[in-house]
């Protein structure tokens, strides 16, 4: 009796965890039809978005979301993949725990401390090198990519670290440098695993609210330049969602929540089952 | 030059890149840390834990209501997420195991892991917020409950998998029934790495802001009232900081010090946990 009880309790638990993603899926789907029927493709190919005329195309926050993602990718991926070289191979036992725990204390810092620090300390050095207001593309860009450089850095490590000692021995036996025996045998042999480790940390970026929100400006115009205040989906969220006061911004607002969730579940996607399914990790 | 003093020098270069950009990345890393430091450290005061939220040039403001709240959110979140998780976390290892649906819903929950946190809040809104008309404390607690919940169930069923099989076959052999078992000897067995889990869970969606932008809201005034608004440490947080007043982002660093040493500290406890238990 208990026990079937018990075995039922576990089920409905895990169950649970499929129902709510579906749940999310059908709720944002529903609250987005409105805009859907509204302006149909318009909607991410136009770039007006006029809460007064209501009209809303997140063409700008779609690509926003983009630029900021890539230019934070351009700016965080050499680094990570230095800083896990360096975690994985060049640093001694002491060197490497301090250094692995630290940057793994680091990733746990909430990311609205990244926006703060970002938007005191980072803002007025880009306004006063490059000029302009200093919020923008590039401070949103290098602020997201210091954000998620901990993240990154730890599982491309957890990567490289997959594999055997026996075949670095080996290459070493024959004579390589480290440099040889890295790029000729553990990037080789990690490289699934690197890749699927680096789409993960574009996937945790493209959702990231709070280090950017800061620094973006929320503004609805495609970027002219690399300076400029522009906006992304998860900011615009951020910003307007208790602002709304049509049903038509809601249902928007929603549709754009919607594109935010299955741009990052497809993202998140092809890491876990095209690149990670070698390297099953916790 | 010959090919080895090519390969040696090649090998120096790639090796001083990568050394540098490991010294790149700490020192920026470090900087946030300084400043949040010693920003913290400066705005530190009595006064954050006896007084409410105050309009700015008040005296007597503090973080009262802001901590409070944040601890009726997490701690409400946890009990909500924590059992759930734990329980779904037992099904995967115990009764699913490498069944089909198992992978699925251990692949779904991976996923959610990862995915959007303001998303989350956008669907506690539609589900919660809109049909009873106004924010609250539940809405933000269930919204955190929903983050948390994947985190505890990996880590349950990591965890559970590492107890060996012959202790479980041994329960069984006494004529214990598989609940008996699982709650007697799994979970004993597995207690350090579960409430590992936990912790981390707790430390996680204790940073987040976004989901309770539009759930839990804020409140600039101590409340307990869980139907209604309710403050939080990372919400205060955020509207202090992009507020003009000077007093108000002091407020704001005091707020984003007192929760990284919260985080941090759950962190290193549960490593500890975990590094204690394997030693044994």
């Amino acid at each position: 009796m208990i026990d079937k009880l018990f075995f039922n309790f576990t089920r409905f638990s895990a169950f649970l965890i499929l129902v709510i993603v579906a749940w999310i899926f059908v709720v944002l789907f529903n609250h987005s039809l409105e805009a859907m029927h509204a302006f149909g493709l318009d909607f991410i190919t136009q770039d007006q978005w006029a809460p007064n005329l209501n009209k809303f195309g997140a063409y700008a926050a779609i690509l926003g979301s983009v630029l900021s993602t890539t230019l934070a990718m351009i700016l965080a991926v050499p680094v990570a993949i230095g800083v896990a070289i360096f975690l994985s191979e060049i640093a001694h036992d002491k060197i490497k725990s301090f250094f692995g725990i630290s940057v793994e204390l680091l990733a746990a810092i909430p990311s609205v401390i990244y926006g703060m620090w970002g938007l005191f300390y980072f803002v007025p050095i880009i306004r006063d090198v490059f000029g302009g207001m200093g919020i923008g593309l590039l401070a949103a860009g290098i602020v997201l990519a210091i954000m998620i450089l901990p993240f990154m850095a730890a599982v491309t490590r957890d990567a490289m670290n997959t594999t055997p000692d026996i075949l670095k021995e080996s290459a070493y036996a024959l004579g390589g440098t480290q440099w040889d025996v890295i790029k000729d045998v553990i990037i080789p042999y990690a490289k699934a695993g690197i890749i699927g480790s680096l789409i993960l940390a574009l996937g945790r970026a493209i959702g990231e609210t709070m280090a950017v929100t800061f620094v973006m400006g929320n503004v609805h115009k495609v970027p002219t330049s690399i300076l400029s205040p522009m906006t992304s989906i998860p900011v615009t969220l951020a910003n307007e969602f208790t602002e709304a006061d049509s049903s038509l911004y809601f249902s928007s607002l929603f549709g754009l929540a919607l594109t935010l969730l299955v741009m990052s579940f497809i993202v998140i996607a092809i890491a876990k089952f095209y690149f990670l399914r070698k390297t099953r990790r916790a | 030059m010959t090919a080895v003093q090519k390969r040696i020098i090649m090998n120096r270069i790639a090796l001083g890149f990568s050394t540098l950009s490991a010294i790149i990345a700490l020192a920026f890393l470090f900087w946030i840390l300084a400043v949040l430091v010693m920003k913290g450290v400066n705005a530190l005061n009595w006064n954050i834990f006896i007084f409410e939220g105050a309009p700015p040039g008040y005296a007597e403001s503090g973080l009262k209501h802001a901590l409070v709240g944040q601890l009726i959110l997490v701690g409400l979140a946890t009990g909500i997420g924590v059992p759930l998780g734990i329980l779904a976390g037992t099904y995967l290892s115990e009764y699913g195991k490498n069944s089909k649906l198992a992978h699925t819903i251990r692949d779904i929950s991976d996923i959610m892991m990862s995915s959007p946190s303001i998303v989350i809040g956008a669907f506690v809104y539609a589900i919660i917020v809109m049909p009873m008309g106004h924010f609250s404390a539940w809405a933000g607690a269930i919204a955190l409950a929903i983050i948390m919940i994947p985190i505890i169930l990996r880590t349950t069923d990591d965890m559970l998998q590492l107890v060996p099989q012959t202790l479980r076959e041994a329960a069984f052999a006494l004529g214990a029934p598989k609940y008996k078992v699982i709650l007697s000897v799994v979970y004993r067995g597995a207690k350090a790495g579960i409430l590992t889990g936990v912790l981390l869970g707790i430390a996680r969606v204790a940073g987040e802001t976004a989901p309770l932008l539009f759930t839990s809201f804020n409140d600039n005034f101590f409340t307990t009232d869980l139907n209604e608004a309710m403050p939080s440490l990372t919400v205060t947080m955020f509207n202090y900081a992009i507020s003009p007043y000077e007093d108000w982002q002091q407020l704001g660093w005091a707020a984003a010090f007192i929760l990284s040493l919260f985080i941090l500290g759950l962190n290193i406890v549960g490593r500890l946990i975990l590094f204690a238990g394997k030693r044994k």
